[in-house]
């Protein structure tokens, strides 16, 4: 049984890596190289993202916060105080873990609705702040921010970035997976099920509930880190509430407690947006509908639904 | 008491009337259904803009609030009819997401009839302030207060009176047994969405004198309904109303005497450190889960 879950691991991570090898073939611009960076951003912290609500079956409305920060962290100790990059991208990531398990204790034992109000205030202090102290963090209009730079070397091109998103992707991927597999994995889907069977069973459900916290908010900073040196400019609009609603709906629409799904749903709700422009006045519309129909006839997500539907045909 | 805090009070109640409006509408729904319905805020809007459209017909005020009204009850019907019905057996989230797709689909919609400008409604009678002793009102707010305050007596008979009332309650409490009982559990559903709808689209109509609307003042007005339905207690009609009136004193206070900048900040801070020491807000029942 874990034999095959191994094989099926490794095959999925193959997988990835193939695609995101090949994928330059049909980047013709830097355009595409664009967007497919952004995807890749996104999936990090969807990655993580997924840890929390798929596996650990906690729902937060406020990474969108811990992404901000990320990005934040860095932009102002590289720009006000010349942290080299690096440094700054460790500092900023440490400083969201911490802040992450100071507040996840007492937020984590809430539950349900009452969990995802709490996730949510928490993300909206934190975008107020940021478009509100504007002699730290620009306002609202936003701060430049310097190119990711160390050894000598800068970071510069969307071809160097892209490889650079990619092999952090896939990485997380692999980090993801093991984590999954791995004692702690098997307490979260545990504790998903039911929290009181889990404890009867030996698990310190409160604790494990902090530490996937801790680990998607980690995935979530060094993503926004990544894309605050990337883009080289940073506005609160990456902060927001709807940033947040954003990724769960990723995570969600890909197909929770899917590693993949969160991969998947991520490439396909960055992209859409981006090939519905040519729909102009209707493109929000259209989006929204298509968000609706899928959950509706999919409830389960884009990955899980295909592959069991691929799997029934197989047998 | 000093004449600024009394302003600030009224302020905050009159806001505060407004998310208690919108905060029933969250719980009636999510009574029915245990869906947190995301698109609450939506309503609010189609109320507000419906309204401007209907008096820029030429149509008396009362007839537009009417047929505003009664136009978010049916997007309401067709949103249980057509998106969250279908979906009867998904899980929490995935629901969630399906109401999120609505508001999204809907605001969409309403940016393309409606423009993206900000529109008023015209004051229901007037625009003159009252002087309360040392403070001032503008007629609006008595209409906030005092539609908000008939709406909820009327709430309450109909939930304590009234068969229909009586089936939804029962269907909250348990669906099955509910069913069981000979109770058309989904007439209930269509009905606690045509009725939150409605509810919303009154705040809105309500509001937008005040505070003005257009096609996204959904979103914010939506949020703190959800924040006022949960700093009372999710699912409790009284909790609802005490939550927004908290929510509404909070804000306006920490408007006036801390910052307006952080008002939302503010008010946040405050639900979350309820939420640390009453995990079910204010009214919440303490539940057990079943293993």
């Amino acid at each position: 049984m874990s034999g095959t879950n191994v094989a099926s691991r490794m095959r999925g991570l193959a997988v990835l890596a193939g695609v995101a090898a090949l994928l330059p073939l049909v980047l013709v611009n830097n355009y595409y190289y664009e967007v497919a960076i952004l995807v890749g951003l996104n999936a990090i912290v969807c990655v993580g993202l997924n840890l929390l609500i798929g596996y650990a079956g906690q729902i937060s409305l406020g990474h969108a916060g811990f992404f901000g920060l990320g990005a934040y962290g860095s932009a102002v100790l590289t720009a006000r105080y010349g942290w080299p990059p690096l440094a700054a991208m460790a500092a900023a990531t440490f400083a969201v873990a911490a802040l992450a398990f100071v507040i996840g204790r007492p937020i984590l034992r809430l539950r349900g609705h009452y969990l995802a109000m709490a996730t949510l205030g928490l993300g909206i202090i934190i975008s107020i702040v940021v478009a509100t102290e504007d002699r730290i963090t620009g306002g609202p209009d936003g701060m430049a921010v310097p190119p990711l730079s160390a050894f000598g070397l800068t970071l510069a091109g969307e071809r160097s970035w892209y490889w650079v998103i990619a092999a952090v992707l896939v990485l997380s991927v692999w980090l993801a997976l093991n984590l999954i597999e791995s004692p702690r994995g098997r307490a979260l889907r545990a504790l998903h099920g039911s929290e009181i069977a889990a404890e009867v069973a030996g698990i310190d459900s409160a604790r494990e509930k902090l530490r996937v916290f801790v680990v998607s908010a980690i995935y979530a900073a060094i993503a926004g880190s990544l894309m605050a040196h990337y883009a080289g400019f940073i506005t609160p609009a990456k902060v927001t509430f709807f940033h947040s609603i954003e990724l769960v709906t990723m995570v969600v629409f890909g197909g929770m407690a899917s590693t993949f799904g969160a991969v998947v749903g991520a490439a396909v709700l960055t992209t859409l947006p981006q090939a519905l422009t040519v729909l102009k006045e209707y493109e929000m519309a259209v989006f929204g509908a298509v968000m609706m129909l899928t959950m509706v006839f999919m409830p389960r997500g884009l990955v899980p639904t295909l592959s069991s539907a691929l799997n029934g045909r197989r047998r | 008491m000093s004449a600024q805090f009394l302003q600030f009070l009224l302020a905050g109640l009159t806001i505060g009337a407004i998310y208690a409006l919108v905060a029933l509408g969250f719980s009636i729904i999510y009574n029915a259904s245990h869906v947190i319905n995301f698109a609450q805020g939506e309503f609010v809007m189609i109320g507000g803009m419906a309204t401007v459209s209907f008096v820029g017909l030429g149509w008396p005020l009362p007839l537009a609030i009417g047929a505003a009204v009664a136009g978010a009850a049916l997007v309401g019907l067709a949103l249980e009819k057509f998106a969250v019905e279908p979906a009867r057996g998904a899980s929490v989230v995935s629901l969630i997401i399906i109401t999120i797709g609505a508001s999204i689909l809907l605001r969409g919609l309403a940016s393309i009839l409606w423009g993206k400008n900000i529109h008023a409604v015209p004051a229901f009678s007037g625009d003159v302030p009252i002087s309360l002793g040392s403070a001032t009102l503008v007629p609006q707010s008595l209409w906030v207060m005092g539609v908000t305050l008939v709406i909820v007596l009327l709430l309450s008979w109909f939930f304590g009176r009234t068969l229909l009332g009586k089936a939804l309650l029962a269907t909250s409490h348990n669906r099955l047994a509910a069913q069981l009982a000979g109770i058309n559990v989904r007439q209930v559903l269509l009905v606690s969405f045509g009725l939150s709808a409605a509810l919303g689209a009154v705040a809105g109509i309500l509001v937008a004198p005040i505070t003005f609307t257009s096609w996204d003042v959904g979103v914010m007005l939506g949020l703190k309904g959800f924040a006022a339905a949960i700093l009372g207690g999710l699912g409790s009609g009284p909790g609802a109303v005490l939550g927004g009136l908290l929510l509404g004193v909070i804000e306006a206070m920490g408007a006036g005497y801390l910052s307006s900048a952080y008002k939302d900040v503010i008010a946040f801070v405050v639900i979350l450190a309820v939420l640390f020491f009453l995990p079910s807000g204010l009214s919440g029942r303490r539940s057990t889960e079943r293993v």
